[in-house]
């Protein structure tokens, strides 16, 4: 018999007193109804609380600012859908995109990295990368040392339910809660191991 | 054997691997016991996540809510768990991914070494899991001359240092920077001679030691937090970035995970990521959480395999008052608030899973028949803070009263008079099973005091309960009960309190 079988043969017999599954209440939260503003604001202040940077700008003020965070890397890296006159200020851009994407050697190579969000979580200051052009691959949000992330301050959600609505599960899908961290020594929060150690949010108005 | 199984066609078929603790409980304790610097960690540690958590949960209104919704959610997978696999199978397979089922531990390491084979590897990067703990991978794939790297922080520490993880949630709690420290001069090839014992220096040594081989790995081993069924999608939460390395980088990806782990839908991973990091972090959302169905080309790894282990679920799901231990969803909450975990740290128990969880999974894996996990059941004051602490409300007491009448039960044969143990256990499961009968044990309460000298301390307890004193002192139970107390605190006719807390109970 085939192991496939067997674990289902048994799984079946496990439950010889045929349990009801059970009515789930969702008495939860779907919803926040928080304004726009209240929304930013709450989000600044958890990924402020993560220690990552936050910026509120207006759309016309969003290339001066990606400028400012970007001074001093020497290049960085945006997925070929990014809208171009994000990064139209800051020299040193290299682009990946799925007919030239770049080898993990070249990213390894890059400082930063640029990239636009799919959603964001206001409640517990997630932003969600689903892989969309604007977005790009995942290893492109990964490598570089600083993570640059521009959030439309439509895209907030107040709590995760709305945000999971709103999103596409089959895209590969990466939530980030501020930098790489860890507190494995001693229970004392290191900003920074593998992923980007530094994380600069955009979030546009 | 449990007259719960009658109905079954067949036994049920038990776990191995890791699962067996290689000691009984008491011995393994009385050892770490004596470690001084252990119980200090721990003590330090379990008391500042505990706190964390507090704080956090108590930010969200709903809380009670989600774990209403989480426990009903589980259970519901539990009851469809057949069909829920099929249809995860089906879609996780439509996008490209391969799944192998696996029916115990021999079974899934040989799964992976033929994979790990055809993709020409003899390296693996791993991201911390406890289902290729349980199953011993690490040490199966090294005697087949694979070399597995761990990549979480606390459990490279653990595996450059040839010892083993001491809690699910911070595997190397058991030491402090200093030993740290040595265990990296000593055992990385290219470590800086200054490095210096601050964390921050540390964590920055273990991601030069490991960047390399990310960046060149071509196998990566990962375990799997939720998988999602009507959509066929994976998920792995962590914080460091080392599990979106292993996830992204190489072309091939081979994940182990229990056939439990299962969600019905997508949306129910809301509730479920909004009970983990809090109740396991104590933080509102843990740093990187990565979700993939299939393969999505030109992105990630292009391989994508996924192991479906039994390895004794079928049996715990057997178990009608156990089955519910199989909601676990490993946040280490109930480790964190157990004062009998507290004193003797995770390695007493022996087997992959410590804790109170531990405490009933490893025996229903394992069958309460298994020599050294008979004994896990007892390791437990019965005081129900991993109950309370639990987002999926598992009631772990209740089944370890269960589980340890099962053992009394099992041994019935050997022993044939139903000893002191049988007879308390049974008593004891009656008396527990209700609110009116326990409150009516706790009214005779004042007699304990009797037995206690007048240092107000029991020194030696009649009966089997003798071993319990034998390395500790008993204070007498107070001459009232907390119920008592309460009532007499509380019982004016406007509180509210008062009869809202009754109805939670
Ligand atoms: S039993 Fe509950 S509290 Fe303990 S680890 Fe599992 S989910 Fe967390």
């Amino acid at each position: 018999m085939s192991a496939r079988t067997e674990i289902l043969d048994r799984l079946r017999a496990a439950l010889h007193d045929s349990p009801e599954a059970p009515e789930i209440p969702r008495k939860y939260r779907h919803t926040s109804g928080m304004s726009e503003d209240e929304l930013i604001e709450l989000l600044s202040d958890r990924l402020l609380d993560y220690k990552a940077g936050v910026s509120v700008v207006d759309e016309a003020s969003v290339p001066a600012r990606v400028a400012e965070l970007l001074a001093g890397e020497k290049s960085y890296v945006v997925p070929a859908g990014l809208d171009e006159r994000w990064t139209a200020l800051v020299p040193g851009r290299v682009v990946d995109s799925p007919q030239e994407p770049l080898s993990v050697e070249e990213l390894d190579g890059i400082d930063a990295v640029v990239t636009g969000s799919a959603a964001a979580v206001a409640e517990t200051g997630t932003i969600i990368l689903d892989g969309s052009p604007g977005q790009g691959r995942r290893a492109c949000s990964l490598i570089p040392d600083h993570h640059v992330c521009i959030v439309k301050a439509g895209d907030i959600a107040g709590v995760l339910p709305e945000a999971v609505r709103r999103l596409d599960v089959t895209h590969p899908l990466t939530w980030i809660s501020g930098p790489s961290a860890t507190s494995d020594i001693e229970l004392e929060r290191v900003e920074g191991v593998h992923g980007p150690r530094r994380l600069d949010v955009v979030i546009v108005r | 054997m449990s007259p719960t199984y009658l109905g079954m066609p067949g036994l049920p078929v038990y776990g191995d691997g890791n699962l067996h603790a290689s000691e009984a409980f008491p011995a393994a304790a009385r050892r770490e016991l004596g470690n001084a610097q252990l119980r200090a960690n721990l003590g330090h540690a379990t008391h500042t996540i505990r706190d964390k958590r507090l704080r956090v949960v108590a930010e969200l209104p709903d809380w009670e809510d989600l774990r209403e919704a989480g426990s009903a959610i589980k259970a519901s997978v539990m009851a469809r768990l057949p069909e829920l696999l099929e249809e995860f199978e089906k879609n996780f397979t439509a996008r490209g991914g391969i799944i192998h089922w696996a029916r115990d531990a021999d079974e899934a390491n040989g799964i992976v070494r033929d994979l790990i084979r055809d993709a020409g590897a003899d390296e693996v990067v791993k991201v911390k899991s406890m289902a290729t703990q349980e199953i011993g991978l690490n040490e199966y794939l090294e005697e087949q001359g694979i070399s597995a790297l761990e990549t979480d922080l606390a459990e490279l520490i653990v595996q450059l240092d040839h010892d083993k993880p001491s809690h699910i949630l911070v595997p190397a709690i058991h030491k402090n920077r200093a030993q740290i420290r040595e265990i990296f001069l000593r055992e990385m090839p290219d470590v800086d001679p200054d490095l210096t014992d601050t964390p921050a220096r540390l964590a920055e040594a273990a991601r030069l030691h490991l960047r390399r081989k990310f960046l060149s790995a071509k196998v990566a081993i990962s375990g799997a937090n939720f998988a999602l069924a009507d959509t066929g999608t994976l998920a792995v939460v962590e914080s460091e970035g080392n599990g979106r390395m292993c996830l992204t980088l190489p072309d091939t990806l081979i994940t182990v995970m229990g056939v439990e782990k299962l969600l019905p839908s997508w949306t129910d991973l809301e509730v479920f990521m909004q009970l983990l990091p809090r109740s396991s972090t104590g933080e509102r959302m843990n740093p990187y959480t990565s979700l993939w169905t299939g393969v999505t080309e030109g992105d990630g790894p292009q391989n994508v395999h996924l192991v479906l282990l039994d390895n004794g679920r079928s049996a715990a799901l057997a178990d009608e008052m156990g089955r519910s231990a199989l909601h676990c969803i490993r946040c280490s909450a109930c480790m964190n608030v157990c004062p009998v975990y507290e004193r003797t740290g995770g390695h007493a128990y022996g087997s992959t899973y410590p804790g109170p969880i531990g405490a009933i999974l490893s025996p229903l894996l394992t069958g309460i028949t298994s020599e050294e996990n008979a004994s896990l059941p007892y390791a437990s004051s019965l005081c129900g803070a991993c109950y309370d602490a639990c987002p999926v409300k598992i009631n772990i007491p209740e089944i370890l009263v269960h589980l340890r009448s099962e053992d009394v039960e099992s041994r019935r044969g050997t022993t044939k008079v139903p000893g002191q143990m049988d007879v308390a256990m049974k008593a004891a499961s009656w008396v527990m099973g209700s609110g009116r009968r326990m409150a009516l044990a706790e009214k005779a309460l004042p007699l304990g005091k009797l037995a206690a000298g007048p240092d107000r301390k029991i020194k030696k307890l009649p009966g089997m309960a003798a071993g319990w004193t034998q390395s500790r002192d008993i204070p007498a139970p107070p001459a009232q009960s907390f119920r008592d107390w309460w009532a007499k605190e509380h019982h004016d006719p406007g509180s509210e309190e008062h009869t809202e807390l009754e109805e939670k109970a």
